[in-house]
């Protein structure tokens, strides 16, 4: 029981610190790490693999995986919920707030100024993900060579892709799952 | 109760299709809450983005809480955040508990190579249907682009983005308030 306690313990502080996403709980997780010596900084490593090539908010994936660790599958379901209660409080009350002042001229000169804002966050984020999908970086950093640093197989995957979106507008788990299966077929 | 239980299997599902951080899951949730459901709009749903860049936690989560608590009040914040998070659980207590080569597998690398396409693919039609939305005059236009130059040139965190936008929104809107008298 204690161990439980302390996992849920340990992982509602990394939700109550942690901002700006799954990855700002990595220095949290590496104190933990150090702290109660329940998982290894490879561990972590391997971690953030996992977390990468499976669905789901990295902060989840983590929390997950060390509960799982320390404590079986309550070890897991306590870690993760411990990690995202401080958020959910923070939020409901943000919310409510909102709700409340939703009309105020204030509030919705601040929304116009940060609306641009989160698109051009997304759009960076964008910009991140597209390049570790469409260019090869290792390869040319080998070759030197402009063709080896588009990855072609990827640009053609791109551009089927936002043709069938646009055309279709089918459900974007079609396209997932296609690419998926695209891509084990053809090697990417 | 059916309501409550939407919120759980469609936040289940963003959860189960989110492939990469926050930004990703943006394409599911146009699909499951702007238009199958009608539960936020696409400006709120910018409008949580950013908030939940600034807040504490998971930004899936506090988007789920957000919609949640809008819909059906902390019930429904409860319901789908439960709903974002039990995929994850479920899928990595199977992997960590069965398949730990899992990640070394050079199927999934594959696969994943595919889905990050995709994934591109499918973010950046989303931020255009926003950015038409979100981008409509001369001063939106600006304080996106000096995000994005800020963000590809320095490490700024969000928080400063996200409340100097904040506070340019209302000088702008305070002076063109003046302006207009």
């Amino acid at each position: 029981m204690s161990t439980l306690l302390r996992l849920a313990w340990e992982f509602f502080k990394a939700g109550l610190f942690a901002i700006g996403g799954g990855l700002a709980t990595l220095p949290f997780l590496y104190d933990i790490s150090r702290r109660t010596g329940w998982f290894t900084t490879r561990d972590i490593t391997d971690m953030i693999a996992v977390s990468e090539s499976t669905p789901g908010p990295l902060g989840v994936n983590m929390s997950t995986y060390v509960g799982f660790h320390t404590a079986g599958v309550a070890g897991a379901v306590s870690a993760s919920l411990a990690l995202v209660l401080p958020s959910f409080i923070i939020i409901l009350i943000i919310s409510n707030f909102l709700k409340k002042y939703k009309e105020n001229r204030v509030v919705q000169n601040a929304m116009y100024g940060i609306r641009p804002a989160s698109v051009a966050m997304i759009t960076y984020a964008c910009l991140l993900v597209a390049r570790a999908a469409l260019l090869n970086t290792e390869l040319f950093a080998v070759t030197g060579a402009l063709t080896d640093l588009i990855s072609w197989k990827a640009i053609l995957l791109g551009i089927a892709v936002l043709a069938s979106y646009l055309k279709f507008k089918k459900h974007p788990i079609v396209y997932i799952l296609g690419a998926a299966v695209i891509g084990i077929v053809f090697r990417f | 109760m059916k309501e409550l239980w939407e919120l759980y299997s469609s936040f289940f599902r963003v959860g189960l299709f989110t492939f990469g951080g926050g930004y990703a899951m943006l394409p599911m949730l146009q699909k499951e809450i702007v238009e199958k459901h009608g539960w936020a709009t696409e400006e709120e749903l910018m409008d949580y983005y950013a908030i939940g860049q600034c807040t504490p936690g998971v930004i899936a989560v506090n988007t789920g809480t957000f919609i949640g608590s809008k819909t059906k009040g902390v019930v429904g914040g409860l319901a789908a955040t439960l709903g974002v998070i039990t995929p994850s659980i479920i899928i990595i207590t199977l992997i960590a508990a069965f398949f730990m080569n899992y990640k070394d597998s050079e199927t999934v690398a594959h696969a994943f190579a595919g889905i990050r396409v995709a994934v591109t693919v499918l973010v950046g039609t989303s931020v255009w249907k926003i950015a038409k939305k979100s981008l409509i005059d001369l001063p939106t236009i600006l304080i996106a682009a000096a995000v994005l130059v800020l963000n590809l040139l320095t490490n700024v965190s969000p928080i400063i983005s996200v409340v100097a936008s904040a506070a340019a929104g209302i000088l702008l809107k305070a002076r063109e308030g003046r302006a207009g008298k």
